[in-house]
């Protein structure tokens, strides 16, 4: 079997049955814990909790004033990667087929040209984040193993992708499955570490604001 | 025809001028990437050699490797080729049949110790001793041994030769394997193909006649002058795979704008191969200017690797068993873990109460 025969067959299917384990595990074991009721009285004119949730989301996703200008570069560089990311995956005509063979979905692709572009933006805005990771005091004594490999395995996929399509460095069918075991690197380790808050992002945001909207004062 | 006559005696008898030799070893030189100027030095090679004694030996097979070379659209070069060679046993030409064929191949080893080729098209059955195929009542195994034994080289024709190919496709029922799996201390060329496109295979024997040595292989064992480049590098559709035009189906109007085939199942990103330049049917055509995707079937085990229509970049995998099972687990385990922890809070606040 060649490396991209295991690339395609097997290290995807075990990758994804990982990944799929990892995901319903972390998410079935959260949901089902038990919830302490919240006591406390709401404030004055309180709106609903869904109210709260979707605001304290919505707020969330730009800076607030009293944070000022100081991690403006953070909040920008992240949204780049995240939106180039999000770009790649789905407006690449060969991901778009590969999600289509596990979901049955399809869309139309965008130009080869343009996922070129964003990926090479991708990348340079991912070795921002690990410059800003490894320079800024405070952030590297807050970093450790989880974050550093999930800076790893988001970065691969996208380089070995970029490498694959403009077939640099080695042959195709190698850089291919180099790519695709990335990929198996990547649904492996998701579940697992800081990369899940994909998910989590969801719930924890909006669970903030539900706590902000009830307790406190009005803002 | 004697085999002490050289090339260009007999090309002479033929009638054959020096011109027309002069201009096949250019065209041989030109689709082997040789420089230029070594075609008249391959002509005057040529000229002076003997011919060469090959044994061509036909396993699991469908003959399609011989009609290839025997059909060809350009019967001059292929016609050409049995000139340099002297085919002292082919059993789908041969005129003899039986016992006479079978002493032509062992006068042919006997004469020629050491200094013949045998050609193979057809993977060998090894599964129960390689009853699934026999000739002569020899198996393939064993005829292949016997006569691989004295030659000076091995060439694998075709891909079931080369690498095992159609019989050896799962499930393998007669434990078909390529010709290197069997022998292991003769040079072994492999041209793989389903067919195997003739000027491969010509220009191959003709290197071996012309320069008495192997040409320059890759690593699956393969002349790179035919199988250095993939399909894909060659492909006169690359710019629509570069701009990200694909045909999303056989009939709709990318399909018949001529757009890239990959989304379509091509394999000719990961294919070795020359179709793209040397083409098939005297120059006319290969499979994707005819509207299909390359099915990849001069790379190993292309018969297995998740369906000709299926694109490169999809998985090939799909076992329900396995991801469902995976998915049904990690709910149970993470169900297991809450209630253990409802558990632990109720016994806690139990505790606390009494
Ligand atoms: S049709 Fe096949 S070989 Fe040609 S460019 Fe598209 S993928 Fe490559």
């Amino acid at each position: 079997m060649s490396l991209l025969d295991f690339a395609r067959g097997p290290a995807l299917e075990y990758a994804f049955a990982i990944f799929l384990f990892g995901i319903l595990w972390r998410i079935a074991s959260l949901f089902l814990l038990p919830r302490a009721k919240d006591r406390s009285v709401p404030r004055p004119g309180a709106p609903a909790a869904a109210v709260s949730a979707a605001r304290g989301f919505v707020r969330h996703m730009w800076l607030r004033p009293p944070y000022g200008q100081s991690t403006v570069f953070a909040l920008v560089n992240g949204y780049i990667f995240h939106v180039g990311l999000a770009i790649i995956v789905f407006g690449f005509g060969p991901h778009i087929l590969f999600i289509n063979g596990l979901t049955g979905l399809s869309w139309p692709n965008l130009p080869s040209g343009v996922i070129s572009v964003v990926s090479v933006v991708t990348l340079a805005a991912l070795a921002a984040a690990l410059v800003r990771r490894l320079t800024s005091p405070v952030l590297r004594l807050l970093s450790g193993f989880n974050d550093y490999m999930s800076w790893l395995v988001t970065t691969a996929p996208v380089l070995t992708g970029l490498l694959a399509v403009s077939h640099l460095g080695a042959k195709y069918e190698t850089l291919l499955a180099v790519h695709i075991l990335s990929i198996a690197v990547f649904l492996i380790w998701f579940p697992f570490g800081k990369l899940f808050h994909a998910f989590l992002v969801f719930v924890t945001r909006s669970q903030t604001g539900a706590f902000y909207g009830r307790r406190g004062v009005q803002i | 025809m004697s085999e002490q006559e050289t090339i260009g005696e007999l090309l002479v008898k033929r009638g054959i001028s020096r011109r027309a030799l002069l201009k096949y070893a250019g065209y041989l030189a030109s689709v082997m990437a040789l420089p230029p100027t070594s075609s008249t030095a391959m002509a005057q090679a040529l000229a002076n050699a003997r011919r060469q004694s090959v044994i061509w030996l036909s396993f699991q097979e469908c003959t399609g490797c011989t009609e290839s070379l025997t059909r060809s659209f350009s019967p001059t070069i292929e016609d050409m080729i049995f000139d340099l060679i002297s085919l002292d046993y082919h059993e789908t030409l041969q005129a003899v049949s039986g016992y006479a064929a079978e002493e032509a191949r062992m006068q042919a080893m006997k004469e020629n110790k050491g200094k013949y080729v045998v050609v193979v098209d057809g993977s060998v059955s090894t599964k129960d001793g390689g009853v699934y195929s026999a000739n002569a009542g020899k198996t393939n195994l064993e005829t292949l041994q016997e006569t691989a034994k004295d030659a000076l080289a091995l060439i694998s024709v075709g891909t079931c030769a080369a690498f095992g190919g159609i019989p050896h496709a799962k499930p393998n029922p007669t434990g078909a394997v390529p010709v290197s799996d069997i022998i292991t201390d003769k040079p072994i060329i492999n041209i793989p193909g389903c067919p195997p496109i003739a000027e491969a295979i010509a220009g191959t024997v003709a290197y071996l006649v012309t320069f008495g040595k192997i040409p320059e292989l890759d690593h699956l064992g393969r002349p790179k002058a035919f199988f250095g480049d993939t399909i894909h590098d060659r492909c006169y559709r690359r710019p629509f795979y570069d701009k990200g035009l694909f045909a999303k189906s056989f009939d709709d109007e990318g399909a018949r704008n001529g757009w890239c085939l990959y989304e379509v199942g091509c394999k000719g990103p990961v294919t070795y191969n020359a179709c793209a330049t040397l083409k098939w049917n005297g120059g006319v055509s290969f499979p994707i200017q005819s509207g299909h995707g390359c099915l990849g079937c001069s790379e190993p085990d292309f018969w297995d690797r998740g369906g000709f229509y299926k694109p490169l970049s999809s998985w090939t995998g799909g076992n329900a068993a396995i991801i469902g099972g995976a998915a049904a687990a990690g709910a149970v385990v993470g169900a297991a873990s809450a209630l253990l922890a409802r558990r632990r809070k109720a016994s806690a606040s139990g505790e606390k109460g009494s």
